[in-house]
């Protein structure tokens, strides 16, 4: 199946259009259809896309059209402005504490990638001559214990647990002490994936967030998330309060209009993004390549850039 | 900021139930306009029943005001709730059983979507029904995959057939046909490690698998069964899309839908590839896999 590119479509939107210099309501009407479209099929949430149409439109209606810009152009540049702007600024760093370690801890749906992105985490802080300690507190996955042990020995970096039946906030409340005396500097814990309306769930992660004071609360997000991105973020960060976002599974070929989802109704930066399942595949997120993932625009925007 | 915090009060008002909201688009509109349309147009797209598929049904809709099958609002969810119900169901469900030998079942998809808990609940599925299960632990990659494997293994006291991480999952499919043969057993289900339909060398990793099987035994696999998380959304297309390629799917399973998606996707999927859905996985144990039913899901995803 072919998708035309929202370059594409607008081109012809316009082409049936006679507004020039300045655009028309009605000019802008018609492409805002398109842009609808195309971000509904990058699977931004809907009722971003209406506040987000209803931005663009607002600037797109009497802008001043550039004479070397065709109409289609313009408002391409328009919308790529206002979707980086939206994403936010490049925050790839975590809070590092005052007094260490500093303490991160992951959330998120199951299957999400978490316990990938500890490990990852754990490569990027060891590489900055951290000295991680990664805290296995999924009691629940089977095998999840072992998974974050088989990543730790990969990494070389400690991995605390206890005894099976412990206490996720028991864990996490000892592992700290583990850390003080054994010289880590950083403390990553891997949660179970749960569901944000699982609420003896959620309340586990308030437990823990309450007893350990994380410096760094990270959702993980993956990246083929549909329409349901924006519910998820929003009870997380309601029950939380969240610190960052990572979104994962990027080296396929979703449009990851949930990234946009996300920041849009949490407010808080996407940190990092993954992009493979190899421990080394973490890379700092960058808004406008985002921007222009979601809409499919490809060169288009270079040119634009040159014009 | 000011755009954060409109959104966040409108979308609290949309985490209201869908049947609600399609209740408040009955009452709401004393007839249909292009406004109540628009509504029903969102409520399809807020599923992740996809640009492509919500426009279908809305051409539906609107023939359907035409012959006058929806004469008013009230009209409206019945009338797409039994056309998506058609949509999924055509073409349904031969469930495939090997004539003589073992059943061969491979499970495939992207990573993290459900496919090792899926086998271990269909495991626990089928020894309930008295037959016996060999689990193959095809997914040599992930840390900890066999392990996790063998653990759903001795829940449901099916035999599991593992090499060592990074052994060459074809190897390992090869035994565990060799054994299923050997041992007599009824069922072998086939774990693979999860992968990106874009990853060329991963879905050839994938067809040799496939092939393996076809050498062995010419009328497996007899189910090649894509699993989709229902929270994916328009990629799923994709990657049923490119998946057969590798291995022709014979069924869809749709999992967590436990959570608040909808998995509507589906919709796009059977409407576009006409692949069946033949499970739906609603939880993390061993019991939470339930068989498929149209008309359920279609009426559920007007629902909270
Ligand atoms: N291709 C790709 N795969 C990833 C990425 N991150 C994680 N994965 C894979 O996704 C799957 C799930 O990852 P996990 O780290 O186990 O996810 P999780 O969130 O810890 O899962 P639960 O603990 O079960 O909730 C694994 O197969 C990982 O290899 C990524 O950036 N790209
Ligand atoms: N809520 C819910 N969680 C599920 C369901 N099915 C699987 N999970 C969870 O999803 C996560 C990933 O499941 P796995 O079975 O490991 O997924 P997978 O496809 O084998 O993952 P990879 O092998 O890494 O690609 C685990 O935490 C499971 O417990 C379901 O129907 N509902
Ligand atoms: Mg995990
Ligand atoms: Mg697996």
């Amino acid at each position: 199946m072919i998708f035309e590119s929202l370059a594409e479509k607008l081109q012809n939107t316009f082409k049936k259009l006679r507004g020039h210099g300045r655009l028309s309501a009605e000019d802008v009407n018609a492409a805002m259809r398109d842009i609808r479209m195309a971000l509904l099929e990058a699977d931004v949430n809907f009722k971003v896309v209406k506040s987000f149409v209803a931005k663009i439109k607002e600037r797109a209606i009497g802008a001043n059209i550039l004479e070397s810009l065709t109409p289609a152009q313009a408002v391409i540049k328009i919308v790529n402005e206002e979707l980086t702007e939206l994403m936010g600024g490049t925050v790839s760093r975590i809070n590092i504490a005052a007094n260490p370690p500093t303490i991160i801890m992951m959330v998120g749906l199951q299957g999400a990638g978490k316990t990938t992105s500890v490990g990852k985490l754990g490569t990027m802080l060891k590489k900055q001559g951290k000295h991680p300690l990664f805290v296995a507190a999924d009691v629940y996955r089977p095998a999840a214990v072992k998974q974050l042990q088989v990543i730790g020995k990969q990494l070389d970096i400690p991995v605390f647990s206890m005894a099976e039946g412990s206490n996720p906030v028991t864990i996490a409340e000892k592992s700290l002490e583990h850390a003080h005396s054994h010289a880590n500097d950083v403390v990553i814990i891997d949660t179970a994936g749960r569901l944000h309306i699982n609420e003896e769930l959620m309340q586990e992660l308030k437990f823990i967030k309450d007893n350990v004071h994380p410096h760094e609360i990270l959702l993980v997000v993956d990246a083929m998330t549909g329409q349901d991105a924006v519910n998820v973020a929003e009870s997380f960060n309601a029950d939380l309060g969240l610190d960052g976002v990572v979104l994962t599974k990027m080296d396929g070929d979703a449009r990851g209009g949930a990234a946009l989802s996300v920041k849009a109704v949490t407010g808080c930066p996407i940190k990092f993004v993954g992009t493979g399942e190899k421990l080394d595949a973490l890379e700092p997120f960058y808004p406008d390549r985002m921007a222009s993932r979601i809409l499919d625009m490809g060169d288009v925007l270079s040119l634009i850039e040159k014009a | 900021m000011g755009f954060f915090n409109k959104l966040k009060s409108s979308l609290t008002k949309t985490r209201k139930s869908f049947t609600e909201k399609i209740e408040q688009l009955v009452i709401g509109y004393a007839d249909i306009n292009e406004e109540c349309l628009d509504e029903l147009e969102e409520i399809l797209i807020s599923a992740d029943v996809g640009v492509h598929t919500t426009m279908k049904l809305m051409d539906d809709v609107r023939a359907g005001i035409k012959k006058k099958e929806i004469n008013s609002p009230q009209d409206l969810q019945p009338f797409l709730i039994k056309r998506i119900g058609e949509i999924l169901s055509t073409g349904e469900d031969k469930a495939c059983i090997a004539q003589t030998g073992p059943t061969v079942l491979l499970v495939i998809g992207v990573n993290g979507v459900g496919k090792t808990t899926t086998i271990g609940k269909l495991a626990k599925y089928y020894k309930n029904k008295n037959k016996s299960v060999i689990l193959a632990a095809a997914d040599t990659f992930r840390a900890a995959a066999i392990d996790q494997l063998q653990i759903w293994g001795n829940r449901a006291n099916a035999d599991v057939i593992a090499h060592t991480e990074g052994a060459d999952p074809a190897a390992v499919v090869f035994d565990a046909l060799k054994a299923a043969i050997s041992r007599k057993a009824d069922i072998l289900i086939i774990d693979t490690a999860g992968r990106l339909h874009t990853k060329a060398n991963l879905m050839d990793e994938l067809n040799k698998i496939y092939r393996v099987i076809k050498r062995e035994i010419p009328d497996a696999p007899h189910e090649t069964l894509l699993i989709l998380d229902a929270t994916t959304g328009q990629n799923a297309i994709h990657q049923a899309e490119l998946f057969t390629k590798a291995a022709p799917i014979s069924g869809v399973i749709l999992t967590k839908l436990d959570g608040t998606a909808k998995g509507g996707v589906v919709i796009g999927i059977k409407e576009q590839l006409a692949m069946p859905v033949k499970w739906i996985g609603v939880g993390e144990g061993e019991d939470d896999l339930q068989p498929f039913d149209a008309e359920d899901f279609a009426t559920a995803l007007f629902e909270k």
